[in-house]
């Protein structure tokens, strides 16, 4: 099948206008979608296409952002709200947590809450402390949530699209870093193309031992599974893709074959996915382990600024491959 | 709208007394611990504040509030025994024994809900309302809020949102004096909070006596009618708790000033007595009527205690479980891959 390379940015962009000329319910709210044309251009040419009403330009108003979005979402809108970054989501957690994430619950079950949040997500570029963060386990830590991280354009293109029809309320985080980087999507790619809330991928397959990643995690360890090959370890890379519901079916069936894991993320090193998915495998997997579980993460600090410090905070495919290496 | 009837003002009598009979119930069954939990925020005294508003709106209109919510879901029309059935936590309770007494809600009387977080339900009022306008529709949300919320960064932005989308939200302040212990006059710069609305451009309607239902009803007839044409209005409805701020709190026992002030409003700014003032110097003698309504709320309650207490409680995984999601399945099965012990 014919294929060609398309950024993430560029493949977001067109599952969500797609979707608007799909069901008029769909509209866009946030922070520079409209006249700005988007922080990160995911929304360029919108407001001329859809207009005001569907691309709504909002103040630097999280709170409201978050919580408008719970409210048109309930009353049969289906919101997709955009956080320029997911630092600023910080200001609406009680938003997306006790709101998006509960009115389902308490009220059982009157409601629906068709809502996607999305947000830019992750370090680099000197972005300095409170710019970067990866912090989806965060936001995956509550029940009532979705929390979708795509790695690849396609992947992104079919999990944005599934978002936007699901009628719960879903966390939709892009990596930063990922927006620019072109991936294979076919020609023909069908509008309905969806990728299940909830179903992970493997990347790459390879018997010695599972890399369990999700978003730019993804690229670090296919980055150490190639440089591993060169030595003949053969990498399993389990893109979980979501983060609730995580699919750990997938992840036990690649280390029953190899019985050894690493886990690598983005994020901060406590109380983070590496730990959950640890955790689930000794409980479930214990008799399949031959090696200690090891994690790959950011660094335990808030980001610096200069340059060589910033990169030493951050994951990468060495760290990965020194991981694997300690457990082989 | 003109000044209400007779016919309006009897049910406006028989809506109070219905609210002060079942809050009244509420407190004595904490008390005697048959409906239990912390968060118990009861709507006597403010009963007009509900009362006199709502009679502004039409049955297509929205209504959303905080946690003292269960006046305004009687008013709205909610069945007192599923109202009571939720406050004992019982599965036959308006949202299955999984909200209690802060999560009230009604999708057929338009009634989006009580809510705890204060000041969480106000950017819920503008997407509420936001719906009404992407589609056209020329319904308006009427949103209450405790004085206390108005300092909150939620009531800020909800507001300046609803000025710049020109939403048709009623802002209803219910000013009760106090957000939980701390006075108005600690608590907010601006202590007229009405005029909390400036700042956005919003239109103000001003204080409200709201132990009078029908001041109450008189300026929210004109904020609804403007809201409808026009966008997001404020009104302060002056009011007040009798029962403190939730049932578990006893500041009234410990502070004499507080007590003494209760007192004074009980004596002297009654809205149930002041309603009923009204009505006998406008109709004469409607005694016998106004003792039929406080009669069937005597007995409306009696049932929905009995109702309630003869209910069963939620008690399996699936209850504990479902609506977590629109399909709960998938937390079943992370349930099951942790432990949680269900079949």
């Amino acid at each position: 099948m014919a294929a060609r390379n398309v950024a993430m940015r560029e493949a977001i962009r067109r599952a969500l206008r797609e979707e608007m000329h799909r069901d008029e319910n769909v509209f866009v709210m946030g922070e520079e979608v409209a006249y700005w044309q988007g922080t990160h251009r995911v929304t360029r040419g919108f407001l001329e296409e859809f207009g005001e009403r569907r691309v709504r330009d909002t103040p630097i108003s999280e709170m409201a952002i978050g919580g408008m979005a719970v409210g048109a979402a309930m009353a049969g809108l289906r919101p997709v709200a955009e956080f320029m970054t997911i630092n600023f989501a910080f200001l609406a957690l009680d938003a997306i947590a006790n709101h998006a994430a509960k009115v389902r619950y308490f009220f059982d079950g009157m409601f629906k809450v068709p809502l996607v949040y999305r947000a830019a997500s992750g370090w680099g570029n000197q972005a300095t402390a409170s710019h970067s963060h990866a912090p989806e386990p965060i936001f995956a830590h509550f029940p009532g949530l979705y929390v979708g991280c795509p790695s690849n354009s396609l992947d992104a293109y079919g999990m944005l699209k599934a978002s936007i029809r699901d009628d719960n309320p879903v966390l939709f985080t892009e990596s930063i870093a990922l927006y620019p980087k072109p991936s294979p999507m076919p020609d023909d790619l069908d509008a309905d193309y969806l990728i299940p809330i909830g179903k992970g991928d493997i990347k790459r397959e390879g018997g010695d031992v599972t890399l369990v990643a999700y978003a730019r995690g993804v690229d670090w360890a296919l980055q150490a599974a190639r440089a591993l090959a060169r030595d003949g370890v053969e990498a399993d890379v389990v893109d979980l893709r979501w983060l609730r519901p995580l699919d750990m079916a997938l992840v036990y069936e690649s280390f029953k074959k190899t019985n050894r894991c690493v886990i690598v993320e983005e994020s901060l090193p406590m109380y983070n996915f590496g730990g959950e998915i640890a955790a689930l495998l000794q409980e479930n997997m214990f008799d399949y382990m031959d090696a200690p579980i090891k994690r790959v993460a950011a660094e335990d600090v808030p980001l610096p600024y200069s340059k060589e410090i910033e990169l030493l905070a951050l994951p990468n495919a060495q760290k990965v491959v020194d991981a694997v290496k300690e457990i082989l | 709208m003109g000044s209400p009837s007779k016919d309006m003002l009897l049910d406006w009598y028989r809506q109070m007394a219905l609210i002060r009979e079942f809050e009244e119930t509420c407190h004595r069954l904490y008390e005697e611990k048959r409906i239990t939990g912390v968060y118990l925020h009861l709507y006597s005294g403010h009963e007009a504040s509900g009362v006199g508003s709502m009679a502004a709106l039409r049955k297509t209109d929205h209504v959303i509030t905080a946690y003292r919510d269960h006046g305004i879901a009687l008013i709205l029309g909610m069945d007192p025994k599923a109202v009571m059935a939720e406050m004992m936590g019982k599965k036959t309770g308006s949202s299955g024994g999984k909200g209690g007494s802060m999560h009230l809600a009604s999708k057929e009387h338009n009634f989006w809900g009580g809510y705890a977080i204060v000041g969480g339900h106000l950017p819920l009022a503008a997407g509420i309302a936001l719906e009404a306008r992407y589609k056209g529709k020329d319904d308006v949300t009427m949103t209450y809020v405790g004085d206390g919320a108005t300092n909150n960064g939620y009531f800020h932005e909800s507001l300046n949102m609803s000025a710049i989308w020109d939403l048709p939200v009623i802002w209803i302040i219910e000013n009760n004096g106090y957000g939980m212990g701390t006075e108005v006059e600690r608590a907010s710069g601006q202590t007229e909070l009405h005029r909390k609305a400036e700042a956005y451009g919003i239109k103000s309607f001003g204080r409200v006596d709201a132990q009078n239902a029908l001041e109450v009803y008189a300026v929210a007839s004109k904020a609804v009618d403007y809201a409808r044409e026009n966008g997001p209005v404020v009104i302060e409805h002056v009011t007040y708790r009798y029962r403190g701020h939730g049932v578990s709190d006893k500041q009234y026992d410990a502070r004499e000033d507080m007590s003494a002030e209760l007192k004074e409003w009980m004596a002297t700014r009654e809205p149930i007595k002041i309603l009923r003032d009204c009505i006998e110097a406008k109709y004469g003698d409607v005694g016998d009527i106004l003792a039929g309504h406080e009669a069937a709320a005597e007995r409306i309650v009696a049932e929905a205690v009995s109702f309630a207490e003869a209910s069963e409680l939620p008690s399996s995984y699936e209850d504990l479980l479902s609506n977590t999601y629109v399909n709960s399945e998938f937390v079943y099965k992370t349930a099951q891959s942790i432990g949680a012990g269900i079949d």
